[in-house]
């Protein structure tokens, strides 16, 4: 199919689609994301595809090559279809087994399938193993049937079918009442709805407006918007040829992070065939709106995750955050009205759409709507991509689904939100994770990281962790960011070495509500999150450190005690205190 | 550098952009590249250099024949990756953004690639090691000390 210039098109081109395409006996489906790279997928590919060869398969046998699945923990895998039966920590040495008795003779091998570590039991179909079915995988489900490099696959999964509803079926002003009623807020952190967002952006009046794709996802321990983008871009292009459609915007760009080059290059192949389609360009689906989007690589600095920084990176300079107001909906790129969202955001547009608000906004809490998918990483047994919806408790997040803590040790605390959020401990398992309460409990959703620790990491190390990271990525602007950063550094450092002094915690809380109040741009105002939170949920450890040399954890070398000895703290040097 | 420039439009926004290409094409940013991007853009080489240095992505020396980058995001800080880190600067005898003097390796950071279900992570040339621990470190370098 080439052009698409009527949206009647897009039903012809899925029929033909579907007629054309040789209908195997079985699917092999590689799961070849970041993570499945990293663990050897290339390998497994390369020998189910020397082994099909050998056997003469390659008529009877499909083998589709997909982005990441969200089961990380246990790439390299693969699911065979029709069954479903997953396979997963695959050696290449495994694949002929496979093919002869999974394939040929619709035998499972019980030997490769998933056990439940805590029960024993083997779960041999995808859809079974706990980590999968606890989920709610409203995003996250296509990922097994696109292989994205194929425009094909996401029409076969009715794609761009909501893009076609809202241009020809709605007004703008509709599909921005759809997105508000649906109730979705912002999934890059700070939960702004949507909707009202859109709304702002479209009652400007101007000549020109933007909109923009952040996908400068740079919280550590966070990668979610990467895997849509490497396993299912066009979800997220049709939700921005959406919103532009409903915000009167002719030009979009996708800021992405050159640390994820899987997802610059899916993203770009993906706007590309959009264009050769007619899904981006003039006359959408022959319609009379045009939109066109550029993608613009980011340079390695964690501050273009803030939208003022971001867009000055876009324009192409030093990318320093500015005061707000005025909003970006207000006076953004170039001085135009922007609306900027997050990568998950957007691809929940088409969704909304397709099914409807009514149907969204029964997801989830009173206040926050939908799925959310959270990296579940750390010290948890399975780790991975996990989509639940709003309200979830924790303790089902990383128990239920995460299969609880690595190597049978025991749950210290639960990190959200990056190095804008804090640590949850144990007394708080059973909060239902949403904006308003996580924000209660002195953290915050951030854009879904989620970062479990157990009895060894120390507290007081991963805040000093978190000070060293916001210190080096402040863009150095304001004077409380940039200085007020180093300052708590520097105690932590103190303390994690043993020379802490018990006047550091109420000198870390007064910087800290300094910081919070006084910095111009979120990256400071949710800088002394982390050293807050431990703060208030773990003081006993920092006064541990503080008063008796000691890190329990073991963690914090100068304090671990060599067998007959007291820990003993280094000196303390007198030394100048170098000014900024 | 004419090739490379014609690409682009002579406006700002494309700065960075091209400074990517030329370090691809370069390895490093080169002070002759910078007058010629600022020529290109009409702009100052104090401009260039203003962003190119506001940015973790470009270096403006050249780097050793091998990238080793160390992941020190959060899931790997507190899976080992502390411990990773202090073993791979003894290992290649430098500090991060050194490169050794053979100009074989060069030392990166990055705070999160993305991978932190299966970390720590390293990655050489593009190639990413997976639950690496302090062990492993010396037969990662090993390998490409080999090929020279």
């Amino acid at each position: 199919m080439k052009q698409l210039t009527h949206p009647s098109q897009l039903a012809v081109w899925k029929a033909r689609i579907l007629e054309e395409r040789p209908v195997p006996k079985k699917t092999v489906v590689v799961s070849n994301g970041t993570c499945g790279q990293a663990s050897g997928s290339l390998g497994i590919i390369e020998a189910l595809g020397r082994e099909l060869d050998r056997r003469d398969l390659r008529e009877t046998v499909g083998l589709e090559i997909t982005g990441c699945h969200g089961f990380c923990e246990l790439e390299p895998n693969i699911v065979i279809y029709p069954e479903g039966i997953y396979y997963g920590r695959l050696k290449p040495e495994d694949i002929p087994m496979v093919i002869e008795k999974s394939i040929l003779k619709n035998k499972v091998i019980d030997a490769l399938a998933y056990k439940d570590p805590k029960t024993g039991r083997r779960y041999p179909l995808q859809k079974d193993i706990p980590f999968y079915r606890k989920q709610m995988r409203l995003l996250m489900e296509d990922n097994l049937r696109i292989d994205p490099n194929r425009i094909e696959d996401y029409i076969l999964a009715e794609g761009y079918q909501a893009l076609s509803r809202a241009l020809f079926d709605m007004t703008a002003e509709e599909v921005i009442r759809e997105i508000d009623s649906a109730g979705l807020r912002g999934r890059g952190g700070a939960g702004f709805p949507t909707g009202k967002k859109w709304q702002f952006c479209r009652n400007e009046i101007a000549d020109r407006r933007y909109i923009i794709c952040n996908a400068d996802e740079g919280n550590p321990g966070t990668y979610m918007d990467r895997s849509i983008l490497g396993a299912n871009p066009h979800s997220v292009i049709e939700g921005m040829i959406i919103g532009a459609y409903a915000i009167g915007a002719a030009e979009g760009y996708i800021y992405v992070r050159m640390e994820a080059p899987q997802a610059v290059r899916q993203i770009t192949i993906a706007r590309d065939q959009a264009r050769k389609h007619g899904l981006l360009g003039k006359s959408i689906l022959g319609s009379e709106f045009h939109f066109d989007i550029q993608i613009v690589e980011g340079a390695g600095a964690f501050i273009c995750g803030e939208e003022t920084s971001l867009m000055a990176s876009i324009e192409g300079r030093r990318a320093v955050s500015r005061q707000r107001p005025p909003f970006p909906a207000q006076s953004g790129l170039w001085g135009q009205p922007t609306n900027i969202n997050n990568v998950e955001t957007w691809a929940n547009v088409p969704l909304i759409i397709k099914r409807g608000a009514e149907w969204y906004s029964q997801i989830g809490t009173p206040k926050s709507k939908g799925t959310k998918i959270f990296s579940l990483v750390g010290k948890i047994r399975h780790g991975g991509q996990v989509e639940v919806p709003m309200g979830t408790k924790l303790r089902e997040i990383i128990y239920d689904i995460g299969g609880g803590i690595k190597d049978g040790k025991k749950f210290k605390a639960v990190q959200t939100g990056g190095p804008s959020g804090g640590c949850l401990p144990a007394q708080l398992l059973d909060l239902a994770i949403d904006y308003d309460n996580l924000v209660q409990a002195g953290s915050t959703m951030g854009s879904g990281g989620m970062i479990v620790m157990d009895e060894t990491t120390c507290m007081v190390d991963l805040a000093r962790h978190y000070m060293h990271f916001t210190q080096e990525e402040s863009c150095g602007k304001c004077v409380p960011c940039r200085v007020g950063t180093r300052q708590m550094h520097d105690i932590l450092v103190r303390i994690t070495r043993g020379e802490g002094e018990e006047a550091d915690l109420a000198r870390l809380e007064e910087l800290g509500e300094s910081i919070t109040a006084a910095s111009l741009c979120g990256l400071g105002q949710s800088a002394p999150n982390p050293v807050l939170s431990t703060i208030r949920h773990f003081r006993e450890e920092y006064f541990e450190h503080i008063k008796h040399r000691k890190c329990a954890a073991r963690v914090c070398r100068q304090l671990i005690a060599l067998p007959g000895q007291g820990a003993r703290p280094a000196q303390r040097k007198a030394k100048k205190r170098q000014h900024d | 550098m004419d090739d490379l420039l014609r690409e682009f439009s002579r406006e700002q926004k494309d700065l960075t952009q091209i400074l990517h290409k030329v370090q691809a094409e370069y390895g490093y940013i080169p002070a002759q590249a910078i007058r010629r991007v600022a020529e290109h853009l009409n702009t100052t080489e104090n401009e260039v250099y203003g962003v190119l240095t506001f940015y973790k992505a470009y270096r403006l020396q050249p780097r050793g024949k091998h990238l080793v980058t160390v992941c020190q995001g959060t899931s790997c800080h507190i899976r080992g990756g502390a411990g990773v880190f202090d073993e791979m600067k003894k290992e290649l005898g430098v500090e991060p953004g050194e490169t050794t003097p053979d100009r074989m390796f060069s030392l990166e950071t990055v705070n999160c690639l993305g991978c932190c279900a299966i970390g720590p992570t390293v990655v050489v040339n593009g190639t990413y090691y997976s639950h690496v621990s302090v062990e492993d470190v010396h037969s990662i370098i090993a390998e490409y000390r080999k090929r020279k």
